[in-house]
């Protein structure tokens, strides 16, 4: 509760800043209260006694972790994002500012207790984030993918609202834990589930996988990853994707949980299309960026896995996932946001030959790539191995198999990238770069590589 | 209030949930066929009123304000949703002198 206070205030404090000129005290400011934001959320753990205000929110450890992801994620781009708003705009505050109120709408979102705090969430998110991907403003890409954002994202929300209403005329109730109770006493007592909570399920099972860009709701994904700036869909990829599947996870694993057997098949089917979608497709990009939005719709599949077979490790399991998949992420967005500035291109020939010119990157970058492929020793085959054995537990083993095709499927796109920078030469200048750079990708190539050597360094928090 | 209430629920709810579903199927079909960016805009604002009708009746049938309350929530952001979307198309209308959404196609697969 303090650390959604703290950001909220943190972010109208950054407007100020940013009327008296202080540009100098944006950044670290913003840093300095997101940290203060972590500390209360870490500090909020293991002291949940019942969903408060109203029952309007619960701030269980489920909250606690994906707080925690979120916030420590959007430390890491903003630390990245040092001189790049600048040369957007003059009115950088407003960036600050716009990125801390999606981040206030994302912890409403991993911690809620009733519908109505979901939606709020969602779309204090989505409108925050219409803005982010429309920011250049006389960039014909970046406006293009404003609008393709926000129409999909207007269009999504409208679903989610029909269901809402649907399973509200049901079970009479906005509250996660009346519809559950709702559900149960029906099941128990033999009564017929009225048929306006079936529909209601799908519709919002259809709402939420727009939001976190699954198959076949995927199509305005690529678009818009590629038209917004990069830190942007660098935010958009990691922090916003993770409390998207945060707050279906919580949807779907304890409210709709009685009614495992009728949406599990519908959300099995959006699995396997996302898999093979974003993995297939991925194969045909030249371009770096847009690779990375297909990879992102992969591995929005792979987080599915825990929707679908819901374990007593689920919650855990898409939590090792998203701070894997962050990790890899950020580093990506950061050898792509240098790559941009120094060359001006994002195909994966821009590449060639870094690995003679700048090892370190070039070992990021490769650690990166390995994470989110999946392979040994990183936290992408923790993450991946996790959702497996729970997809295994629950006898889903097709599933596995098809996913496990996926995986070496991905193994060819991302060696791209590896291929390009230790086996291909050209004629380069050394890359400049400025430490903040180095201070992110040290920090998430250490967490890569700590949690695929150890992966009891994670506890299970949740 | 009760006066309303009353004629709120003079209607048989069925009739209620069809006309939402019918306006509700309205504002999809508007969304996915129509290319100028305002009307797609408008129909996903039909969208949302069919929920707010259909809340609005669930509500005055089972008695319950919270359905009511959902409403105003709705209407709130809707408003905050078009105060950014109404300035989204403007400054496309200002790049491209078109509303036209066949013109977003830079970005391709």
């Amino acid at each position: 509760m303090n650390a959604l206070i703290t950001i909220s205030v943190l972010a109208v404090l950054v407007l100020y800043l940013g009327l008296y000129k202080a540009n100098k005290a944006l950044l670290p400011v913003t840093l300095l209260g997101l940290a203060v934001a972590l500390f209360f959320t870490i500090n909020h753990w293991n002291v949940f006694t019942g969903p408060t205000f109203n029952d309007m929110m619960s701030y269980d450890n489920f909250a606690v972790a994906f707080s925690g992801i979120t916030i420590t994620s959007t430390m890491l781009i903003l630390l990245l994002s040092k001189g790049y708003f600048e040369k957007i705009s003059d009115h950088v505050a407003e960036y600050y500012s716009i990125i801390l109120f999606s981040l206030a709408g994302i912890l409403v979102m991993v911690s809620y207790h009733n519908m109505t705090m979901l939606f709020i969430g969602i779309e204090i998110m989505s409108v925050s984030l219409y803005i982010l991907a429309g920011i250049r403003k006389q960039d014909f890409a970046s406006n293009e993918a404003a609008l393709k954002y926000f129409l999909m994202g207007a269009f999504s929300t409208g679903f989610l609202l029909f269901g809402v209403a649907l399973i509200y005329g049901a079970a009479h109730s906005f509250d996660l834990e009346a519809i559950k109770m709702h559900l149960e006493t029906n099941l128990q007592t033999g009564q017929a589930i009225s048929p306006l909570f079936y529909t209601g399920v799908v519709l919002m099972a259809v709402g939420m996988a727009f939001k976190v860009g699954a198959a076949p709701f995927h199509f305005w994904t690529p678009d818009v990853y590629e038209g917004s700036p990069s830190l942007i869909t660098a935010f958009m990829s990691t922090v916003v994707k993770t409390a998207g599947f945060a707050a279906f996870l919580r949807l779907f694993a304890t409210c709709f949980y009685p009614l495992h057997d009728f949406w599990m098949p519908v959300i099995l089917v959006i699995t396997i299309i996302t898999l093979f979608a974003g993995n297939i497709t991925a194969l045909y990009q030249n371009n770096f960026k847009r690779m990375l939005a297909w990879s992102s719709i992969s591995h929005a599949g792979y987080m599915l896995f825990a929707i679908v077979s819901l374990g007593s490790e689920a919650s855990y399991g898409v939590f090792v996932y998203a701070i894997a998949y962050s990790a890899a992420s950020i580093i990506a967005f950061a050898g792509l946001v240098l790559m941009q500035a120094n060359t001006g291109s994002d195909s994966f020939d821009s590449f060639n030959g870094l690995g003679r010119k700048n090892p370190f990157l070039a070992f990021t970058l490769t650690v990166a790539m390995l994470s989110l492929a999946g392979i040994p020793l990183t936290a992408g085959f923790i993450g991946k191995f996790i959702m497996f054995s729970n997809a295994l537990s629950s006898m889903h083993t097709w599933l596995v198999v098809l996913a496990v095709i996926n995986a070496v499927i991905s193994i060819f796109y991302y060696f791209r990238v590896i291929v390009a920078m230790y086996f291909k030469d050209a004629e380069r200048a050394e890359l400049e770069i400025p430490l903040n750079f180095k201070v992110v990708l040290a920090i998430s190539v250490v967490a890569t590589i700590l949690i695929g050597i150890w992966p009891a360094f994670l506890p299970n928090v949740i | 209030m009760q006066d309303i209430v009353k004629t709120i629920q003079g209607v048989p709810l069925n009739h209620y949930i069809l006309l939402s579903a019918i306006i509700f199927s309205i504002g999809v079909t508007g969304v996915l066929i129509r290319r100028n960016a305002i009307v797609i805009f408008m129909s996903v604002e039909l969208m949302l009123n069919a929920v707010n009708l259909l809340l609005t009746a669930f509500s005055a049938f089972s008695n319950d304000p919270a359905g009511q309350v959902f409403v105003f929530f709705i209407m709130a952001l809707a408003a905050a949703e078009v105060a950014v979307g109404l300035a989204i198309i403007v400054m496309i209308y200002r790049n491209t002198n078109t509303i036209d959404i066949n013109v977003m196609n830079r970005l391709k697969w």
